[in-house]
C-alpha cells in the first residue's frame, strides 16, 4: 500500500508551518504543522468538528468566499506562501482542485461541465478540447456511461455518476493537488469502491489530501494518515504504521472506536 | 389511543376543507371575472379590432394603433428594465449583505414595487412631460419601465439567493472568477425562475393605465412616432369603457379580453418553455 524506502521519499507539496484558523473569534485549527507528500495520498480523520475539512479548505483559500473566516501561519506550495494576500487566488485555485461530499454537476451539458474549468485559462481548438474531455472523463471512470450522452444536462445522471463527473472536472484542468472533502460520503457502496480504485490511479499523477470520516476508507486508500481532535493535529504517520501501532493514546482510542 | 387519533383525523379533515373553501372562494370570482370579460367581449372580437383604428364615437373601427402602441410601449420598457433589473438583483445577492449600500437599495427597491405606480406616472410628468412640453411614447415607455425594474430585481436576488453555497463553490475551486461564477452558473441555474420574473413584470405593467394617462395619453391615429402622444390599450378602455357609445363599450371590452388571455398566454408559455427544461 504504501512504500517509503529512504531513497524514494518524496518531496513534500505543501508545507503547513504554524497553521492558525478562526472562525470569528473561534478558532478552528491550532498550531498544525505537517508536509504532504507529491503523489500520495494524505486522508485526514477524526471525529466531527476536529476540523479536517477547515484545514483542507485552506490549502485552496476557500474560506476566502466568506467574511469573518481568517488564517494566519504559513502554507508553502512551490516555495510560496499561499496565505499571503498577493496570492492570486483564481490561480492557487487552478492548480489545487477540489472535489465535495455533494456532488455538484454544473446546470450545463456534461460536456460543458467538463469544459467549464479547461476553457478558464487554456485554449484549445476543439479537436483539442474533445480529446481533453475524453480524458477526463475516462480517469474519472465514468467515459463509457457518458460517451453517448455527452449533450445531456449533467443532472440527468445517477448521484455517483455525478459525483465522478465532479472528479473528470476536476482532473480535467491537470491540477497540481487534488483535494477531495468526504467524497463518497453521499455516495453507495459500489459507486464508493469505483472512487477510491480511482484515487488509486490519480496518485500517479496528482498529490491527494482525502477527508474522510471513514476510517475504514482511510487505511484501504491513502499512503499517510493524519488524526486530529478539536483543532489539532494529534498524529501524522504512515498509514499502516498509525492503524496498527499508532504512537498516541487519543489516536488509538478513535481508531478502536473507543469514542468518536 | 384511538380517540386521539379521531381528533386528529377530524382537525386534519377541517383544515382541509377550510384550505379548499379558500381556494374555490379565490377561484369562483377569477372564473366569473373571466366569464364577464369573455361574454362581453367575444361580441365585439373580429378582424376589423386588429386592422382598424380606434373610431370616432359613430363610426367604426377597431384598436389597431392601441395594440401596436402598447406593443411598443411595452416593449421599450421591458428592454430598459430587463438588464438593470437584474444586475440590480445580482448586486443585491452577491454584495447586498455587507455595508450599507446593500441594504439602503433593497429598502428602496421594496418602496418602489408597492408605490402606487400613478405616482411614477407623475414623476415622469414632472421630470420629462413638462419639460418638453410634449406627451411622447418615450415617457410611457420609461414611466412602465419604473414599474417594471423593482419586481425584476426582487424575484432575480430571490432566485440567486436559492443557488446552494456548494455549486458556488464548486466553481469557485476551479478558479473561476466570481462573475463568471455569477453569469455561468448561479444564473444559468436559475435561468427559468429569473424569467419568470421577467414575465411578471410585464404582465404587470401590460395592464397599467394611470402612469400613461400623465405620460404617453392616448392617440386617436395611427402613430409610430414614439416622440409624440401613442395610443395604448388601457388608455383606451378607460376612455372607451367610459362612454355612453356602445360601439366604444363593445371595443373596450374587446381590448381587455385582449390584455387579460395575452397576459395568460405569456405565463402558460414561460411554464411551458421554462419548467420543463429545469427538470432535466
Amino acid at each position: 500500500m504504501t512504500d517509503i524506502a529512504p531513497s524514494t521519499l518524496p518531496e513534500a507539496k505543501i508545507k503547513v508551518n504554524n497553521l492558525q484558523f478562526f472562525y470569528g473569534s473561534f478558532q478552528g485549527l491550532k498550531n498544525i504543522n505537517l508536509d504532504i507528500l507529491e503523489r500520495r495520498i494524505t486522508a485526514f480523520i477524526g471525529p466531527s468538528g476536529c476540523g479536517k475539512s477547515t484545514l483542507l479548505r485552506t490549502f485552496n483559500r476557500m474560506y476566502d468566499l466568506y467574511p469573518g473566516q481568517r488564517a494566519e501561519g504559513k502554507i508553502m506550495m512551490n516555495g510560496k506562501n499561499v496565505l499571503e494576500k498577493d496570492q492570486d487566488l483564481n490561480l492557487l485555485r487552478a492548480k489545487v482542485g477540489m472535489v465535495f461530499q455533494k456532488p455538484t454537476p454544473f446546470p450545463m451539458s456534461i460536456y460543458d461541465n467538463v469544459a467549464f474549468g479547461v476553457k478558464l485559462y487554456e485554449s484549445l481548438s476543439k479537436a483539442e478540447m474533445d480529446e481533453r474531455v475524453e480524458w477526463a472523463l475516462n480517469k474519472a471512470a465514468i467515459w463509457n456511461e457518458a460517451k453517448d450522452k455527452l449533450k445531456q444536462s449533467g443532472l440527468s445522471l445517477s448521484g455517483g455518476q455525478q459525483q465522478r463527473l465532479c472528479i473528470a472536472r476536476a482532473v480535467a484542468v491537470k491540477p497540481e493537488v487534488v483535494l477531495l472533502d468526504e467524497p463518497t460520503s453521499a455516495l453507495d457502496p459500489i459507486s464508493t469502491a469505483k472512487v477510491e480504485e480511482l484515487l488509486h490511479e490519480l496518485k500517479e499523477d496528482y498529490t491527494i489530501a482525502i477527508v474522510t470520516h471513514n476510517m475504514q476508507q482511510a487505511a484501504r486508500v491513502s499512503d499517510f494518515t493524519a488524526y486530529m481532535y478539536l483543532g489539532e493535529l494529534i498524529e501524522y504517520g504512515i498509514t499502516d504504521e498509525l492503524f496498527i501501532k499508532p504512537k498516541r493514546k487519543e489516536t488509538e482510542d478513535y481508531i478502536t472506536g473507543r469514542f468518536g | 389511543m384511538n380517540a386521539r387519533y379521531q381528533k386528529r383525523l377530524l382537525i386534519n379533515r377541517l383544515a382541509l376543507l377550510l384550505a379548499i373553501s379558500a381556494m374555490a372562494i379565490g377561484m369562483i370570482f377569477l372564473l366569473w371575472i373571466l366569464a364577464v370579460l369573455v361574454s362581453k367581449g367575444i361580441g365585439g372580437l373580429n378582424l376589423a379590432v386588429f386592422t382598424e383604428m380606434t373610431p370616432s364615437p359613430s363610426s367604426e373601427g377597431g384598436l389597431a394603433n392601441a395594440i401596436f402602441g402598447s406593443l411598443v410601449m411595452v416593449g421599450v420598457a421591458t428592454f430598459v428594465a430587463t438588464p438593470v433589473g437584474i444586475l440590480a438583483g445580482i448586486y443585491l445577492s452577491e454584495y447586498g449583505n455587507r455595508g450599507w449600500v446593500g441594504p439602503a437599495t433593497r429598502f428602496i427597491n421594496d418602496i418602489l414595487l408597492s408605490a402606487p405606480s400613478i405616482i411614477l406616472g407623475l414623476f415622469i410628468y414632472t421630470i420629462y412631460v413638462a419639460n418638453v412640453k410634449h406627451f411622447s411614447g418615450w415617457a410611457g415607455s420609461f414611466a412602465l419601465a419604473l414599474i417594471a425594474i423593482p419586481v425584476v430585481v426582487r424575484t432575480t436576488e430571490n432566485m440567486l439567493n436559492l443557488v446552494p453555497a456548494s455549486l458556488r463553490e464548486a466553481a469557485s475551486a476551479l478558479g473561476t472568477p466570481q462573475w463568471k461564477v455569477v453569469s455561468y452558473v448561479a444564473l444559468r441555474a436559475v435561468k427559468g425562475g429569473v424569467i419568470t420574473g421577467v414575465l411578471l413584470a410585464v404582465a404587470r405593467i401590460s395592464g397599467e393605465t394611470a402612469p400613461l394617462l400623465f405620460t404617453a395619453l392616448n392617440n386617436q391615429f395611427w402613430s409610430a412616432d414614439m416622440n409624440a402622444p401613442m395610443a395604448n390599450l388601457p388608455v383606451v378602455i378607460f376612455q372607451f369603457a367610459m362612454s355612453p357609445f356602445e360601439n366604444w363599450q363593445s371595443l373596450a371590452w374587446a381590448g381587455a379580453m385582449i390584455i387579460t388571455f395575452s397576459v395568460l398566454a405569456l405565463n402558460i408559455a414561460a411554464r411551458a418553455f421554462f419548467d420543463p427544461r429545469q427538470k432535466k
